[in-house]
């Protein structure tokens, strides 16, 4: 038998495996969670992760509310979503536990650390009795190391905390040996993490050797094997939603040819995003955090009228400040790119968990008559293609353009086939000629758009503002019919856009039973339930919406073709109101979840089926 | 005057006059108000510092004073309430090369718009604020402002104002503020001295021009203005010369311990040399606030002008710094940076 036969013959083959880290929000969880989804990319395997943190930045220990996660669904067919229910469970600590044991599948494995399921961490957690004494595990294979006492064994030269803090590579090391990864993908990984830090290096591999060690003395550990997946050919990185927005922003402004400009307040959790572009300084892009999130957006307005590609970036709360200026935008005419990564509210609300409750704010939270074109994020991946093409529309139709991401694809992250930068489209921004004389509201007949004098151009001098201006001219008016032909310009303009956009399309059958419609960051899980049943027979259908205003030119047609139509959306029915404001002879049935968390595709199948059999 | 300034802004190849500033649009401001005197000595200020035309920005709020940039033929924007020093923030980061003058009132800045005005101070962006000052909200009609004093009878404020006003001058030099000059709209030359000193300074420039509203706020400065007490109640400040002011030039300040005192000269022993030197450029804020909260007299002139790099200088030496030593110089390479792996 060769080496590979062997190896596959002691381990059993499966194509789809969800995993979750859970434990204490200092206990690590997200590092060890980036170095497995990092090594699973190595094996080529498709992948999809998210992580799942409390607000609190460390949160007292042991509790149920201070529970970290990161979850991993990798699979060597292509993945959807980060996964509903988990095939294997690592799990730090009892609270962890008693947060995510709902969530693991039937026969799944949980492994634990023993030694601290003490009587204490048990008491902090809220259980009465030890679930490893009482049988309320059965039903899974659990598998009981106790890390926390190997941990301290292995690393005595080490001070108490240091040595604790290995925990998540004893873990990760038990998990390499479960799916076959090669370890030097860790050890790299690590050795680029803590560079100079020696001691810490030598203290990680110590405890990441050690458990792959030990798993091979822990009597019918599950070993499992992966063939490789079949991407298309290309090179691959894994990337998060919110550094693809960040990218997709630069490479716009490079496609361009101009100055990136950002003007943006931190708030979670959209930070990252200003933070991955504060880095590139070497890619000459301007960064300014502004004193509040009006300064963000107001800042970007001014780099706007200056000639750059400006954007401001944010989430809920933030755009709720940012509502006066979104009209000035509109108004001014100017390229602006608004980046709102939802999360739960109303107000503070939830900051780290996702919702898609902000697509009214967007639609319609302004003063007067201020249409403003939306796309929304379909995946961490798409960010990149979607801020791309948000600046791309800005540029070349002279308006602010409000791109809508979402906690959950912001911070998940997926296997990213890198474009190159000739692939992207151009972006031509309709600047005025020089040469010509300038009237800041003359519009090119076709898409309704001014032309943009960049200050500093001699003889375009001109001014504007947030005052309503003459038709052409620019001048203050407040002439009655003026103010109906400008309204109705800017609300032309914005619905012309409409023809640059891709046509609506339909996945499955052309008139279904059911057509299920769903928007921005629900496009995997959606996807999933639809291909479930449809492989199991249903007549179902799925037509998914990353333009969101205008919508595409075919909507009504494609809303038409299903028999019955149901919008499955992160809110209580924003988009499902909107589409029925737009086609009332359709009946549109609604499967709402405002829960802080995705659906599950298994939720949404149960849905479908209710309307199918009924 | 010395010919200017900045090196990053274009110069223009002909000389300007304050005709070319001139725009086509009919002045809506009341007869007889002071903003008229204003706008009219930033156009001779734009033509002697001698950028380009199409190298300066105006950009203003809401109220009164924002209507400016409407009034002079550059590039301008007129913003939304409060928010004009944020828009001419964007403005400069984005394009160092354009000189930038922002219109703003005691409103505006000071009230719905504090938070950027004193942000925009303490970052020391190279551009000039005129922060038109007539202690009352003109374009609603009469409201009391956040300068106006103490006991102010408006319409909201019926039976007087109970709040304590903010000095422009205290509030800026707390900001850690680099420039600050104050003017009088009726003394149209200080004003022109001062918009070109200001244009001068490298940083952000604070210009606080007391302007009499005739409409809601007539006589708010007439201690000052006032044709007969005037003289003993101004003093013109100028880097390097003695504090000297009155109707026969014969008061001046001296340092008393702590504090600022009125002398006069010939009285008392004191003589001429006995008079502070007025120091703009003394790093030490303590004397330029103690001007700053002077009531008898008002004190006028180049308050503080101390040069410190400004935001936007710091911006593009950060750029080039981090572009030298980086290996990553296009999309493509950051792109392909990194962790990258590829599939056949």
């Amino acid at each position: 038998m060769n080496e590979e036969n062997k190896q596959m013959s002691d381990r059993k083959q499966v194509d789809d495996i969800v995993i979750k880290f859970v434990g204490d929000s200092g206990d690590g969880i997200q590092l060890a969670g980036n170095i497995f989804a990092d090594t699973l990319a190595h094996m080529n395997l498709d992948l999809a992760t998210f992580p799942d943190f409390p607000a609190e930045v460390r949160a007292p220990r042991n509790t149920t509310f201070g529970v970290s996660g990161f979850q991993i669904h990798f699979s060597n067919k292509k993945v959807l979503t980060p996964g509903d229910e988990y095939d294997v469970l690592v799990c730090f600590n009892p609270a962890s536990l008693k947060v995510n044991l709902k969530n693991v599948k039937e026969g799944g494995i949980i492994i634990l650390d023993s030694a601290n399921f003490t009587p204490r961490s048990l008491q902090t957690a809220g259980y009465t009795s030890n679930p490893l004494e009482d049988n309320s595990l059965e039903k899974y294979n659990v598998i009981k190391v106790p890390v926390s006492e190997i941990i301290l064994n292995i690393n005595s030269d080490l001070d108490k905390r240091t040595a604790e803090k290995t925990k998540n590579m004893f873990f990760l090391g038990l998990l390499y040996n479960m799916f076959d990864f090669d370890l030097k993908h860790a050890i790299n990984y690590i050795n680029n993490k803590f560079k100079s830090k020696s001691q810490i290096i030598e203290a990680n591999l110590n405890s990441l050797e050690a458990g792959y060690r030990y798993s091979e003395n822990i009597e019918n550990f599950p070993k499992f094997y992966l063939s490789k997946c079949e991407l298309l050919p290309g090179k691959y990185r894994d990337i998060q939603g919110n550094i693809a927005t960040a990218w997709g922003l630069m490479a716009a402004a490079e496609k361009a040819g101009l100055q990136l400009f950002v003007g943006s307040y931190p708030i979670t959790p959209a930070t990252d995003i200003l933070s991955e572009l504060a880095k590139h300084r070497d890619l000459g892009v301007k960064t300014f955090q502004a004193e509040d999130e009006i300064a963000g957006i107001t800042s970007a307005i001014g780099a706007s009228f200056a000639g750059a590609l400006a954007v401001t970036t944010t989430s809920g709360p933030g755009l709720s400040l940012k509502v006066e200026a979104l009209g000035l935008a509109v108004m001014t005419e100017l390229p602006l790119v608004i980046v709102d990564v939802q999360r739960a509210g109303p107000s503070t609300g939830m900051p780290t968990k996702s919702e898609q409750t902000d697509l009214y704010l967007a639609m319609f939270g302004r003063n007067g008559e201020a249409p403003i074109p939306i796309i929304s994020a379909t995946s961490p991946i798409d960010c990149f293609y979607a801020a791309f093409e948000a600046a791309k529309i800005a540029l070349e139709h002279m308006t602010p353009v409000i791109l809508l991401s979402e906690g959950y694809i912001g911070l998940g992250s997926g296997i990213f086939r890198i474009p190159k930068m000739t692939e992207l489209p151009k972006i031509n921004p309709p600047f005025a000629d020089p040469n010509n004389k300038y009237y800041p509201y003359q519009r090119d007949e076709e898409w309704y758009v001014r032309k943009w004098a960049i200050p500093g151009t001699p003889g375009l001098q001109h001014r504007i503002g947030g005052l309503e201006k003459s038709d052409i001219y620019g001048a203050v008016t407040t002439d009655p019919k003026n103010h109906e032909k400008m309204v109705i310009n800017r609300e032309e303009k914005v619905k012309r856009i409409a023809r640059k956009w891709p046509l609506q399309r339909i996945t499955g059958p052309e008139n279904p039973d059911l057509l299920v419609v769903s928007w921005g960051g629900t496009k995997g899980q959606v996807e999933g339930a639809v291909q479930n049943l449809s492989t199991k027979g249903y007549s179902i259908s799925h037509t998914h919406f990353r333009y969101i205003n205008p919508l595409p030119l075919n909507t009504h047609d494609i809303l038409k073709s299903g028999k019955k139509v149901i919008v499955c959306e992160l809110n209580r029915g924003q988009f499902a109101n909107i589409l029925k404001m737009n086609y009332q002879d359709i009946t549109f049935y609604q499967y709402n979840k405002v829960q802080g968390q995705p659906f599950t595709i298994k939720e949404l199948e149960n849905a479908f089926l209710n309307l199918l059999n009924s | 005057m010395a010919k200017s300034i900045n090196n990053t802004i274009p110069k223009s190849d002909i000389p300007l006059t304050p005709k070319d500033f001139e725009s086509d649009q009919i002045i809506r401001w009341c007869p007889g108000c002071g903003d008229h005197m204003i706008v009219n000595s930033l156009k001779k200020v734009f033509a002697e510092i001698g950028y380009r035309k199409e190298n300066y920005v105006v950009i203003s709020g809401i109220g009164c004073s924002s209507r400016l940039p409407y009034y002079v033929n550059t590039y301008g924007f007129h913003g939304i309430h409060g928010r004009a020093n944020a828009i001419a923030t964007g403005a400069k980061i984005a394009n160092p090369k354009l000189s930038i003058w922002v219109a703003t009132g005691d409103g505006d800045s000071l009230a719905i718009g504090g938070n950027h005005f004193i942000h925009v101070v303490r970052r020391n962006l190279d551009m000039n604020i005129i922060l038109f000052n007539n202690q009352i909200y003109g374009l609603t009609k009469g409201q009391y402002s956040p300068t106006s004093p103490l006991g102010t009878k408006t319409t909201t404020s019926p039976y007087g104002t109970i709040e304590h006003p903010f000095n422009t001058g205290e509030l800026v030099l707390g900001a850690q503020g680099t420039f600050f000059a104050r003017s009088l709209d009726i003394l149209v030359d200080l004003t022109t001295d001062i918009l070109f000193e200001a244009a001068k300074h490298d940083g952000t420039s604070i210009v606080e021009v007391f302007q009499n509203c005739v409409i809601f706020n007539d006589g708010a400065y007439s201690e000052i203005t006032n044709k007969e007490k005037r003289d003993d109640n101004v003093l013109i400040v100028k880097h390097g010369e003695p504090m000297i002011f009155g109707k026969n030039n014969n008061k001046g300040l001296i340092l008393n311990k702590f504090n600022l005192e009125v002398v006069t000269i010939g009285e008392n022993g004191v003589t001429e040399d006995d008079i502070l030197v007025h120091d703009a450029k003394n790093p030490s804020p303590f004397i330029h606030l103690m001007l700053a909260k002077m009531h008898h007299p008002w004190v006028f002139g180049v308050i503080r002008a101390v040069p410190q790099p400004t935001y936007d200088d710091l911006m593009e030496e950060q750029i080039s710094m981090v572009k030298a030593k980086s290996n990553i110089k296009c999309m493509d390479d950051l792109l392909n940076s990194g962790d990258t792996w590829e599939v056949k």
